[in-house]
């Protein structure tokens, strides 16, 4: 059980007024009500000034320089590797920076999937998968024989773990979604994470929606694997991060090949760099990574633990105002229990399909997502062509609920519902 | 905007027009919009290279399924090859809504899926 954090909106306000992009209202002159902080959160005045610091103070190509310029962009840079590796308890050696989420899964598909699986190997995800930890495997699997399997989920988005020991049967990979993009399920790692190394598994964990929102320890959930997106967690767009085992990452060839990565190369051979460089052809987004760095020192000064806290709190408000709609007929899907979800809430309204309900909001000035959320075959199976999503941040207040209340029942008025 | 979901458009949207499958069908199609994943299919009956009937069938926004109705009532009695020239704006025009950029490719499918019927083949975005 979560305790509400006293004061959490008075809070929350406050850390609003850290964001400049918060403060400005919509062409229609209403207040904005950024509820779509899943797809891409906002940045705080601090990460905006890191990116522009560095470009003033610091900025030359890293590594090789010789000159001052360079050893401080140098400096800046490996420094943000050492703040993200602090920032879910890895070594600085275990993080690898790439674009996003999506491309640190691709980097453990190409190297160690390649090398790894065989026919009559295994691959095992779950039915909640976004696109970008399902359309890798289903490649993945076509290259190298391997089977694809599935966890499934009940119509709540909850992971089915009864036949869990059986479908791990000749797995070697399991490939799974910390917290849900389209329903906010938390996965059960913990229940997972054992069983599957038990059955001689490598675990990748999907961390898009995840490390944003909850204190993340990679030692302890005993992850091999884990990716995430520096966009969704405060920082630039164009950075992410794959955490590796030393070993699994010492043992693995190199993804992409050129520049920075090697250690001597000859006319016909090379012998690679160490890690985490070995992984990290060309120039780096170096710029973006100090961002990011910028993003965590704020995380962490707010404090995960509090923002866990303050998105359940707020989530569970948002769940119990948007029952109160059920009359006009708002649906909400994904675990009921609060306990069991992040911050992200998606629902229909009736017959208004999801696009047409996002443009009515947004004439309110309120953000949402709407549509197949990256998971097409989980709204095929679920039957809905369509969901909204409202998902939640550091910085929305109980005010940003209520104006998507107020913005439902417009909604609900347009389409003649009441 | 508070003009965008006018009485009418929500008529086409809850009674779509031409809804449903034909007996005899010379002429189909089916397309989705990536975006959102809105499907539309679309039937033609021709009797001397002109359209005698057509049916729509799928699912998606009161936008796409009102524009993609509005345009089965228009097109009855007219010659295969004028419907494939048919030009988005003449679509717009007859929706009669402001449509944001953003809502283009929803007012659009149902032209895309028709004139890919007509053509025999899967037509670029109009």
């Amino acid at each position: 059980m979560i305790a509400a954090p006293k004061n959490y909106d008075l809070r929350a306000a406050e850390i609003a007024k850290d964001f400049p992009i918060l403060a400005q209202p919509t062409s229609r002159g209403k207040r904005l009500a950024f509820l779509d902080s899943a797809a891409s959160s906002q940045k705080p005045q601090a990460v905006i000034d890191a990116l522009v610091r560095y470009y003033e103070h610091d900025n030359a190509n890293i590594h090789r320089g010789v000159y001052e310029l360079a050893e401080r962009a140098t400096a800046a840079f490996e420094g943000a590797r050492g703040k993200v590796a602090r920032f879910i308890g890895a070594e600085p050696a275990e993080i690898i920076w790439t674009r996003n989420t999506t491309e640190a899964i691709n980097l453990v598909s190409f190297s160690w999937g390649l090398e790894n699986l065989k026919p009559g190997d295994a691959i095992l995800t779950s039915q909640l998968e976004h696109h970008s930890n399902l359309v890798p495997w289903q490649l993945l699997a076509a290259k190298t024989g391997a089977e694809l399997r599935f966890i499934e989920v009940d119509d709540q988005g909850i992971h089915q773990l009864g036949d869990l020991k059986a479908k791990l049967r000749g797995v070697k990979l399991v490939a799974l979604s910390h917290v849900s993009n389209t329903l906010g399920t938390i996965a059960p790692l913990e229940t997972i994470v054992p069983q599957a190394h038990a059955a001689g598994a490598v675990v990748l964990v999907d961390g898009a929606q995840s490390a944003p929102h909850m204190r993340i320890d990679v030692r302890a959930l005993d992850v091999d694997f884990f990716a995430a997106s520096g966009h969704k967690m405060l920082g630039p767009t164009g950075i992410g991060f794959l955490y590796g085992k030393r070993a699994l990452l010492e043992a693995m060839p190199p993804f992409l090949t050129g520049g920075d990565m090697i250690k001597k190369v000859e006319y016909r051979e090379t012998s690679f760099n160490e890690i985490p460089w070995k992984f990290e052809a060309g120039t780096s987004n170096i710029a973006d990574a100090v961002g990011l760095g910028a993003a965590v020192d704020y995380l962490t000064a707010v404090d995960m633990d509090w923002i866990r806290a303050h998105d359940h709190e707020l989530t569970r408000y948002a769940l119990e105002r948007l029952t109160e709609l059920a009359p006009l007929g708002l649906e909400i899907y994904g675990p009921r229990d609060p306990e069991l979800r992040s911050a992200v809430v998606s629902f229909n309204l009736a017959d208004v399909h999801a696009h047409d309900l996002a443009s009515i909001l947004d004439t309110e000035g309120v953000c949402v997502r709407a549509g197949h959320h990256c998971t097409m075959p989980l709204m095929e199976k679920m039957g809905w062509p369509a969901t909204a999503r409202a998902s939640f941040y550091l910085y929305n207040t109980e005010q940003d609920v209520e104006q998507l209340v107020t913005a439902l029942k417009k909604a609900a008025q347009v389409f003649k519902l009441a | 905007m508070e003009d965008f979901y006018k009485e009418y458009i929500l008529d086409h949207y809850r009674n779509p027009r031409n809804f449903g499958h034909l007996e005899r069908v010379d002429a189909s199609a089916e397309d989705l919009n990536p975006l959102c994943g809105d499907k539309i299919r679309m039937e033609l009956e021709l009797e001397d290279g002109k359209v005698k009937d057509v049916r729509f069938s799928g699912k998606g926004c009161a936008i796409s399924q009102a524009s993609a109705s509005m345009l089965t009532e228009s097109i009855k009695g007219m010659k295969l090859e004028d419907v494939a020239r048919m030009s988005r704006e003449e679509v717009i025009e007859n929706v009669g809504i402001g449509i944001s950029p953003a809502r283009m490719k929803c007012a659009l499918l149902g032209l895309k899926v028709l004139k890919s019927a007509a053509l025999g083949e899967i037509a670029s975005w109009p």
